[in-house]
């Protein structure tokens, strides 16, 4: 059978070229950068070879970027750690309401710390207005943190408008670019933000490997206490195969990132447009052209996203859902809700994101064995019979 | 995947006797508003037994699976020992049902109840004749 993985925001594979890079790492090449031998240096000048790759992909200054263990402890990272830095200025915190978990569950700490957040909504299509930044910025905002792009619904969010708001009002702009960076052109001066979030493994790095970028002279507060590793400001002894994997993705993601645009458009367009054209009742959700390259992203009417998952993988397709069902909370994606899309039809979320090594191939197998699939639970659906005598009784 | 049962699967994968029956002696909704599943069971009565059971389903793997092992379960049995059924019974023949689809999902029992006391209702207001 067929198999196709069209589940990339989740994770990407490691490329060839990464987990050559990491080998040695696993190997020989096992001391610690903090030791003052031989060992210690081999493994100091690899951290910091790959601090150098990092910065590059996002024009940032190697010493500003902070190895962490993930995008979420980037993002708890982030919004914690420079909320408390600044606490005596005081205790108000911006976000979007379509924020990953890690962003709003930090915030929800510090609500719990005597914080208090606002979140702020976004438009049918999963945008933050700028001008709602503006109006939320009270003389004791400390922290605004709008994501760059959402992985969910794809949509780019205006980070360089938003930037130039917090900029003149002194206030310190995290992004989560865990789904950009790597992915598309993320250049910390031209965004204009103060700190950045990234991960390996949404760009063909390694699991459990991220960082933060900190423009020089934002204070953070460190989440973990030890030694002076990452500046005094992350201890513990750094995950070198992992680091070194982190910086080869980011060297490859930098010199390939026009082609590999080029492609997820293109495959990502095939499946925009030929999914509802082959399937009636279907919604795309997120932004339709300011998007994310390889997000695909539907709500099905009528039927539920569990079932069209599993009934999937029975074909060999690998996706994702936003529904109730696939949430081990049993709560449908709060982003589908922050986009206005009813309980029921976010039921129906699908979500495909493209990678690589997707081809053109692969969406027409997409296109080809799910129609049968949406048709089969719509057999089955109560929601679909009603609406069928609904739509004859009204004729 | 889910972890499901090996039957959750084999049910999900090939459900039985999905469908209306058009002159229903009985119909039965029930519905979970928060998690979204909803389930319409159909019955068709004879000699006091369940004569023929279908179902419509809108919810997850487990959600088609439960209803495909109620109808089966139901079918034929008298309406006093079909209204027996439980949830738990139904998790049971299932070999099991996920912690948090045990409550959102298995709604299969309550439907047939209610299709069941459907018919029952509307046999009273015609008098017992059937």
């Amino acid at each position: 059978m067929r198999k196709v993985y069209l589940d990339h925001a989740s994770t990407t594979p490691l490329l060839p070229e990464v987990r050559e890079a990491m080998i040695p790492f696993l190997g020989e090449t096992f001391g610690n950068p903090s030791s003052l031998h031989d060992w210690g240096d081999a493994a100091r000048e690899a951290v910091e070879a790959a601090r150098a790759q990092v910065a590059q992909l996002i024009g940032a200054n190697a010493e500003e970027i902070i190895f962490t263990g993930s995008g979420t402890e980037s993002n708890n990272f982030a919004i914690k750690g420079l909320a408390l830095a600044q606490q005596n200025k005081g205790r108000h915190v911006v976000l979007s309401a379509i924020e990953h978990f890690s962003v709003l569950q930090s915030a929800r700490t510090l609500e719990k710390w005597g914080f208090e957040l606002s979140l702020l909504p976004v438009d049918k299509y999963g945008v933050v207005d700028p001008k709602d930044v503006r109006k939320s910025l009270r003389k004791d905002t400390v922290l605004v943190s709008i994501m760059h792009a959402n992985g969910e619904v794809g949509t780019i969010e205006p980070i360089q408008e938003i930037a130039r708001i917090t900029r003149e009002s002194n206030v310190v702009f995290h992004t989560d670019a865990v789904a950009t960076a790597g992915t598309i052109p993320v250049d910390v001066k031209e965004l204009g933000v103060d700190v950045l979030s990234l991960a390996g493994n949404q760009f063909y790095g390694p699991k459990g490997v991220g960082a933060l970028w900190v423009r020089k002279g934002v204070r953070i507060m460190p989440l973990l206490d030890g030694g002076v590793q990452e500046g005094g400001r992350r201890a513990g002894t750094e995950n070198i195969p992992a680091i070194v994997g982190l910086g080869k993705a980011a060297e490859l993601a930098k010199s390939t990132m026009a082609a590999r645009i080029e492609h997820l458009t293109q495959l990502r367009d095939r499946l925009l447009d030929g999914l509802p054209s082959r399937i009636d009742h279907v919604v795309v959700t997120g932004h339709p052209q300011n998007r994310l390259p390889g997000n695909a992203s539907f709500c099905v009417e009528f039927i539920e996203g569990e079932s069209m998952l599993m009934l999937l993988n029975s074909q060999g397709v690998a996706v994702s859902s936003g529904s109730a069902c696939t949430s081990r909370a049993l709560k449908a994606s709060h982003v589908l809700i922050a986009v206005g899309i009813s309980h029921e039809l976010a039921q129906g979320s699908i979500l495909f994101t493209l990678g690589i090594d997707s081809t053109p191939e692969d969406i027409d197998y997409v296109l080809e064995v799910l129609p049968p699939i949406v048709d089969r639970l719509r057999q089955m659906s109560p929601l679909y019979a009603k609406f069928i005598k609904e739509s004859k009784g009204g004729k | 995947m889910p972890v499901y049962s090996e039957k959750v699967m084999e049910h999900f994968m090939n459900p039985r006797n999905v469908g209306e029956i058009e002159d229903a002696d009985g119909v039965g909704e029930e519905g979970n508003p928060v998690c979204g599943d909803m389930m319409t069971f159909y019955i068709k009565v004879k000699d006091n037994r369940l004569d023929d059971v279908k179902f419509k389903t809108f919810g997850c793997g487990a959600a088609i699976a439960v209803s495909s092992m109620v109808s089966e379960m139901a079918k034929g049995k008298t309406l006093e020992e079909a209204m027996k059924i439980t949830p738990r019974s139904v998790a049971n023949e299932l070999e099991g049902l996920p912690k948090n689809k045990f409550h959102c999902s298995n709604l299969g029992a309550q439907a047939l109840n209610k299709a069941i006391q459907d018919y029952l209702s509307k046999k009273k207001a015609k008098g017992g004749k059937e």
